[in-house]
């Protein structure tokens, strides 16, 4: 019941609060989780759709020649931005939220959204990743609320 | 020649409205307003919860620093769009932005990406930097020390990076100074600052993270305090010397400053904190750095402000012209505390007494108190830190410049930041609330062939070119007189200005906006204005602000398009003046002899290389305005390792 609250109270201060409700409760650790951890869970999430989205990327991209040169191109822009995510952004949110220095969370979670709306407009035909696209940037998003509620309450 | 084109031919209201009357409707009018009025209303609602400042990134709700906010804490919703202007679409509830013709999702080519390094601002050779650390002076050399990933170009395991100079402008690098070797460092040697005893000793204090992430202070010296260049360095046996006092939490200690000494002899120094949504400075005294007793109570402390990050505490004269040690007081001294607020990125600074018996400071003026007030820059600079130049007799402030691209492109590039260039700080005794802040004058040495235009007149909505050749790497020193008549003439009013929220040099005001362009191309497609508006009050009193626009420094999507800026004090009798420093992604802006300054990065597509042009411009409605100018073609710093270096262990 406690916690319930406080996942609940969490979410109501970010932009998508039904995506933050699920991917939050569907996460055991999120019982009896503090904001921070609710934030580490968060990044967890976003490191699993990124993760999931660049093997959709390499996937379509070992179509190969199927691919018109346009699609191909903007497919491997999208698996550079999506590399960046998991290998930068994604540590970099780490290593602040374990350390305190909360501004570099916010700066990683920011960057992850950017980095998934670039990926987007990569493509000026349909975007075969639209759905994954507005995931993972949602999902930065949601982060980078809660690294702010951490940082501008107290006591964490 | 004066190019008499007409700026831009755009309306000269802040926000058309995006479904503006035609003559073709059919509709009754009655009819027509109130179907208007609902879709005004409705999408006022619409950009309250999505898009802000009509950017490319429609569903990215950006603040200042190109970063997302949840709804609650939007400062500056933009209701009504800017109009269908050159690089700005209508956005309103999409989702994704597409498709703008002046955007591109992902332009960036090696090219592009190497143009964006410095060729005079202090910048490792790759990889991310971000606080400076323990400036100081010693045995001939400037030292700079600096928060450094060794692995990556983003942040993260955090090291001290050294790098020495005879001026403060070239600069060579040495070995690492400390690494995260000891278990109170072992999660990140953070932030430092230097004290240099009476004996000419230098003491290091600086903030560890410590392998259960708690933040403590530490202190190290050199090895050898008769190497000039302090390669190597020592950490004490009994680190760490604090950690955080009880009602502190484990994660709000860290940035202790340099020490200044008190009437009884012994070492002060102040550490910024937090104790629930007020920022605080803690005070501790010591006769060895080594054992501390905590003051009672703080320093200062400002509600509503959050951690206070790279906390900085020093005298500066009220009369003379040159800096003070750090431990000077004395009735002809002020004292200034600066705080890096965590919660808005931001450095504010405020001048004010110090009451040395019980360690407290009372700012001169509560209005603009640490946090709330004044800025050292508007734009993108954070974490800076001051140090006593006891060798020319000056107080010499560095800070941090970040980016404000995407970090797909730091990583591409291989590196991310930059210093900026060091400045002088002063007391500002016209205005008696400001500091002027001013680059150090070694960086004239580097300035290589001169340009002077005198009086050249802008007309109301032209774009004066400026040919001085290569515009990336510049040193311009501009003064601008507006008519004064236009100035009398023009009728003032209620409406309130200010640079973030304006339509940037779009939005044409009859005393404003007017200024330079730079690191624009010949079609002005991309294009950095940096420029002063004057807004008339209804009482006639005049405001001038001092701006820098990046909503069209670049077609690329994923870089920030912020106006950054803020009011700049002109006195009776003073004409408008600037000096802006260009050095490829950066540009450095100081007004009115540097009370307001504003630092920005910039990530032209096109306007790079020899396509960077210098433009004049005056998009005022009423005003034409008459320039001065003395532009300097700045050679590079030639930045580089330290030669031979026999010492890299």
């Amino acid at each position: 019941m406690g916690n319930q609250n406080l996942i609940e109270r969490t979410c109501k201060q970010t932009p998508f609060y039904d995506l933050c409700i699920w991917s939050l409760k569907s996460n055991p650790e999120s019982r009896d989780a503090s904001v921070k951890k609710l934030a580490q869970i968060m990044v967890d999430s976003l490191k699993t759709k990124a993760t999931e989205t660049l093997d959709l990327i390499d996937e379509l991209l070992q179509d190969g020649l199927a691919l018109d040169p346009e699609m191909q191109k903007a497919l491997t822009s999208c698996a550079e931005r999506y590399n960046v995510i998991i290998r930068g952004d994604v540590p970099e949110i780490n290593e602040a939220l374990k350390t305190g220095d909360y501004k570099f969370a916010a700066k990683g979670a920011n960057d992850a959204a950017i980095e998934a709306n670039s990926c987007e407009i990569e493509f000026s035909t349909k975007s075969p990743l639209t759905d994954m696209n507005k995931v993972v940037h949602d999902v930065s998003v949601v982060a980078a609320s809660i690294v702010k509620i951490i940082q501008t309450k107290f006591s964490f | 020649m004066v190019d008499t084109r007409p700026f831009l031919p755009v309306s000269s209201h802040a926000g058309s409205d995006p479904t503006g009357p035609s003559e073709n409707r059919r509709k009754p009018m009655k009819l027509q307003l109130s179907i208007f009025f609902v879709l005004l209303t409705v999408g006022f609602f619409a950009a309250l919860l999505t898009s802000n400042n009509g950017s490319d990134n429609g569903f990215v709700k950006e603040n200042e620093h190109g970063s997302l906010a949840s709804p609650s804490s939007e400062k500056q919703l933009r209701p009504v769009s800017r109009g269908p202007a050159v690089g700005v679409s209508e956005k309103s509830n999409r989702l994704f932005a597409k498709d703008n013709e002046n955007q591109l999702a992902y332009p960036w080519n090696n090219s592009m990406l190497s143009w964006q390094r410095t060729a005079f601002h202090f910048q490792p050779e790759k990889n991310w930097m971000n606080d400076p650390n323990g400036p100081l002076f010693y045995k001939g050399w400037y030292h700079f020390f600096y928060q450094y990933n060794p692995h990556a170009a983003v942040w993260g395991d955090i090291v001290w990076g050294h790098a020495v100079s005879k001026d403060l402008i070239h600069w060579l690098h040495l070995p690492l100074a400390m690494v995260a070797d000891q278990w109170y460092d072992k999660n990140g040697v953070w932030t430092g600052s230097a004290t240099i005893l009476p004996d000419g000793k230098v003491v290091m204090l600086y903030t560890g993270s410590t392998t259960e992430n708690v933040q403590v202070q530490n202190l190290a010296y050199p090895a050898d305090h008769s190497d000039p260049l302090l390669i190597n360095w020592v950490k004490y046996s009994g680190n760490p010397v604090l950690v955080p006092p009880p009602g502190i939490l484990d994660k709000d200690f860290r940035d202790p400053t340099t020490a200044w000494l008190t009437s009884e002899g012994k070492w002060r120094i102040t550490i910024g904190s937090k104790i629930n949504k007020t920022g605080i400075a803690l005070v501790y005294d010591t006769k060895d750095f080594i054992n501390y007793e905590l003051l009672d109570g703080v320093l200062h402390a400002v509600p509503g402000t959050g951690m206070w990050e790279c906390v900085d505490f020093f005298p500066v004269s009220k009369t003379e012209e040159n800096g003070l040690d750090t431990s000077v007081n004395g009735p002809s001294v002020k004292h200034v505390v600066k705080a890096s607020l965590d919660d808005d990125r931001h450095d504010y600074y405020s001048i004010g007494t110090y009451h040395e018996k019980n360690g407290t400071w009372i700012p001169d003026e509560p209005k603009i108190d640490v946090g709330i007030g004044l800025r050292y820059d508007y734009g993108i600079y954070y974490a800076a830190k001051t140090f006593y130049d006891q060798n020319k007799n000056r107080r010499v402030l560095w800070g941090w410049i970040g980016e404000s691209d995407s970090e797909a492109a730091d990583m591409q590039k291989g590196w991310a930041s930059v210093q900026s260039i060091p400045r002088t700080i002063l007391f500002d005794k016209k205005t008696g609330t400001h500091l002027l802040q001013w680059p150090v004058e070694e960086i004239e040495s580097l300035r290589l062939k001169s340009y002077e235009f005198n009086q050249v007149k802008v007309q109301a909505g032209s774009v004066v070119p400026l040919d001085v050749g290569p515009a990336t790497q510049l040193d311009i020193i501009a003064e601008f007189e507006i008519d004064k008549e236009a100035l009398e003439k023009t009728t003032g009013s209620n409406v309130t200005f200010s640079c973030s929220s304006s339509g940037g040099t779009i939005e044409r005001g009859a005393l404003g906006p007017f200024g330079l362009l730079v690191l624009a191309d010949d079609s002005l497609s991309e294009q950095t204005p940096v420029y002063f508006y004057i807004a008339k009050g209804s009482d006639g009193k005049l405001k001038t602000f001092f701006c820098n626009d990046q909503s069209r420094s670049s077609v690329a999507s994923d870089v920030n398009k912020r106006i950054y800026g803020n009011l700049v004090p002109v006195l009776e009798g003073e004409k408008l003046s600037l000096r802006v420093l260009v050095d490829h992604s950066i540009v450095e802006s100081f007004a009115q002899g540097g009370r307001t300054v504003i630092t920005s990065r910039v990530y032209p597509t096109k306007a790079i290389y020899g396509a960077a042009k210098l433009f004049l411009f005056n998009n005022a409605t009423e005003a034409s305005v008459s320039a001065s100018l003395r532009i300097w073609q700045m050679n590079s710093a030639f930045i580089r390792p330290y030669p031979n270096n026999k010492e890299s262990q």
